[in-house]
């Protein structure tokens, strides 16, 4: 159906590289991975409520995401990962760094939690056939190298009724001044280069992409940052971070 | 070989604060999360522990939601009315300087409960609700691997993701945490007695601000009530060595005629009075509650209240926690929980002081001074509300 060749691969190696660097502390709080560690409430929460919504299960039970499949697509250390599957959730974790799955890998084991932990990219897992409820992808698409293939394979790895859940940075002068020089520059919660603004993803352009392969009632949610509480919330101002919910029409 | 016990969370503690924490953590999260609570006592009431703590309104709300306050009831009496007396001893009349009604509101601004109650309800939830109550006490712990270990003196040492010290004023842990307590003894006992009287109290709660310190009159169900009679120590002690009869006079003295003939329904207990607050409330996977945390002046009767407060805040942010599948134990809790708990209980320590100093003396100045801002509230609705608001417990 398609003229896109899905082998071509979307890794941009040298962001592989700039991620593999940072082994080893993606599970200390205050070490590097300080942001992601702050960001990960809001981004469960989300995720919760979306899943909530479209899956009609009870927000208040402990193990709600049982029976449920959940991929996430780069997921590091297992952040992400580790909580979902705390939730009850069936949960992949696929990402192409060696050293961040074998971290995943044990950090699970510590955590006694079973999870199915892959050194591979979306394209490669499509090959498998696998699909799954719910396809995460946090943070990824300033990070590929060819957003439209990206959303293409991801897409079909998502079950119809299922959901497409991803979060990501917006191209605009405030996300420029934020993300890039504030963040990297002059907070340094990130390492100089983790970004370039010129990869960032509007919602629209991230909506469309995924309106051609098959989802609708795309929902698009700012989150933003309280210096205040130094904690991340979900907001209506989507210029700078924002998630992004779509749903797999039957 | 030595087998460890392995939870979610654990509590070094067994009193008000580290039963209610459980309690709460447990009813929210149910069979997800398996709490222990640790206590060398045993968790059985203290058999000489007669005192009684007002309850305030927004924790007996707490109470109520955790299906706990049908049992307090039945020992619980409202407080409906509050008033407040400065004078010398030797006055015979003594005006009220400030009354508070609970008309203005629906319900009651606080409730007498015996902390024995208190304490046998509290238990018998926590076997109800599948909480483990060990017999034992927290000797010592330390981080690795994201958990903590607690250990037991000689027994098996449990796992948790993280420890609560709820060990009292004296907690070993918060030593153990190298967390600095500051604080300093009033020079002040507080004597606690359970008093029957021939007439009704009418749910009315009476404070006399006399130069020793506060003198508390705290309806108890039925035609009984609880003192707190702050004295200069070394003047309780010559109280606590006195016979019945003049006890009894020095009682009616404070008294006043309104509730007829007076009876000691108890012996007198001395308790003596300090200010102390820990520099943090949080260290690595640890957390202060109660009075492991603060000790404060009984003058406004906010000690428990204050404990059972932090039992709450902690709660709420640990169930949010788990709520979304991440480490109860982190930092992001533990920050929360401090910057949840820390004003208030600075305030209400820094208020207690205060008052206790403005009113536990008898320098002519400062009794006309108090008598003037007494009375300044009581002219205004306004600040009375405020007053009410609390002692009901809200911000």
């Amino acid at each position: 159906m398609n003229n896109i060749p899905i082998q071509k691969s979307t890794i941009d190696p040298r962001e592989v590289q700039q991620f593999n660097e940072l082994q080893g502390e993606w599970w200390n709080p205050t070490g590097k991975m300080k942001p992601l560690h702050r960001i990960n409430p809001v981004r469960l929460a989300y995720i919760k409520e979306q899943i909530t919504l479209n899956h009609k299960v009870g927000s208040n039970n402990l193990k709600l995401l049982s029976g449920l499949t959940i991929l996430d697509i780069g997921c590091g250390g297992g952040l992400l990962c580790e909580p979902l599957a705390r939730l009850g959730a069936t949960v992949t974790g696929i990402d192409p760094g060696e050293s961040n799955i074998e971290i995943a890998k044990a950090h699970a084991t510590l955590s006694k939690l079973k999870i199915n932990y892959q050194v591979t990219t979306a394209e490669e897992l499509l090959k498998t056939g696998a699909e799954f409820d719910i396809v995460l992808a946090m943070e990824v698409v300033e990070h590929v190298a060819d957003m439209a293939i990206f959303i293409e394979a991801t897409s079909k790895l998502v079950k119809s009724g299922g959901l497409f859940i991803g979060s990501t940075l917006n191209r605009t002068i405030r996300s420029f001044v934020l993300a890039i020089i504030g963040a990297e520059y002059i907070l340094r919660w990130l390492p100089k280069g983790t970004h370039s603004w010129d990869k960032f993803v509007t919602p629209e352009e991230f909506q469309t992409a995924l309106e051609t392969n098959g989802f609708d009632r795309c929902e698009v949610t700012g989150m933003t940052y309280s210096p205040f509480t130094d904690s991340w919330n979900q907001s209506r101002d989507a210029s700078v971070n924002y998630f992004l919910c779509a749903y797999k029409a039957r | 070989m030595q087998f460890i016990n392995s939870y979610d969370l654990v509590i070094a503690g067994g009193g008000h604060a580290g039963l209610t924490l459980a309690l709460t953590v447990k009813s929210a999260l149910g069979e997800n999360c398996s709490v222990a609570v640790f206590d060398p006592n045993g968790f059985e009431p203290r058999a000489n522990d007669l005192r009684a703590s007002a309850i305030a309104a927004v924790v007996r709300q707490k109470f109520e939601e955790l299906g706990l306050w049908n049992d307090l009831q039945k020992d619980a009496q409202p407080i409906h009315d509050m008033v407040i007396t400065d004078t010398a001893l030797e006055e015979p009349v003594r005006p009220a300087l400030l009354s508070f009604g609970d008309k203005q509101s629906d319900q009651p601004f606080a409730h007498m409960v015996g902390n024995n109650t208190l304490s046998a309800v509290l238990k018998k939830a926590a076997i109800a609700a599948g909480i483990e109550l060990i017999q034992a006490p927290v000797t010592g712990y330390q981080i690795s691997n994201e958990h903590v270990e607690a250990m037991h003196g000689k027994s098996a040492p449990s796992h948790a993701k993280l420890l609560v010290a709820a060990d009292g004023a004296r907690s070993t842990l918060r030593e153990l945490a190298g967390i600095a307590f500051y604080g300093w003894g009033y020079g002040q006992m507080a004597l606690v007695a359970t008093i029957g009287h021939e007439r009704p109290h009418g749910g009315r709660a009476v404070e006399h601000f006399l130069p020793s310190g506060p003198f508390a009159i705290l309806p108890l169900t039925d035609n009984r009530s609880s003192i707190v009679w702050t004295e200069r120590d070394r003047d309780a002690k010559r109280l606590m060595e006195m016979e019945t009869d003049s006890l009894l006079r020095e009682l009616e003295r404070r008294f006043g005629l309104e509730l007829g003939k007076l009876t000691l329904l108890t012996a007198l207990e001395a308790w003596p009075l300090k200010l102390g607050l820990a520099k943090r409330f949080i260290s690595e996977r640890l957390a202060l509650i109660g009075d492991a945390a603060h000790v404060i002046h009984p003058i406004a009767g906010q000690g428990l209240n204050l404990g059972l407060k932090d039992a709450f805040s902690l709660a709420t942010r640990i169930v949010e926690q788990a709520r979304l599948g991440l480490d109860i134990g982190d930092a992001t809790v533990l920050k929360a929980y401090e910057r949840d708990r820390r004003f208030d209980t600075s305030a209400m320590a820094v208020t207690t002081d205060v008052l206790n100093r403005l009113f536990s003396n008898d320098s002519m100045p400062l009794r006309v001074i108090r008598g003037f801002g007494l009375g300044l509230v009581q002219r205004s609705p306004r600040l009375k509300q405020f007053f009410i608001g609390q002692a009901a417990g809200g911000i």
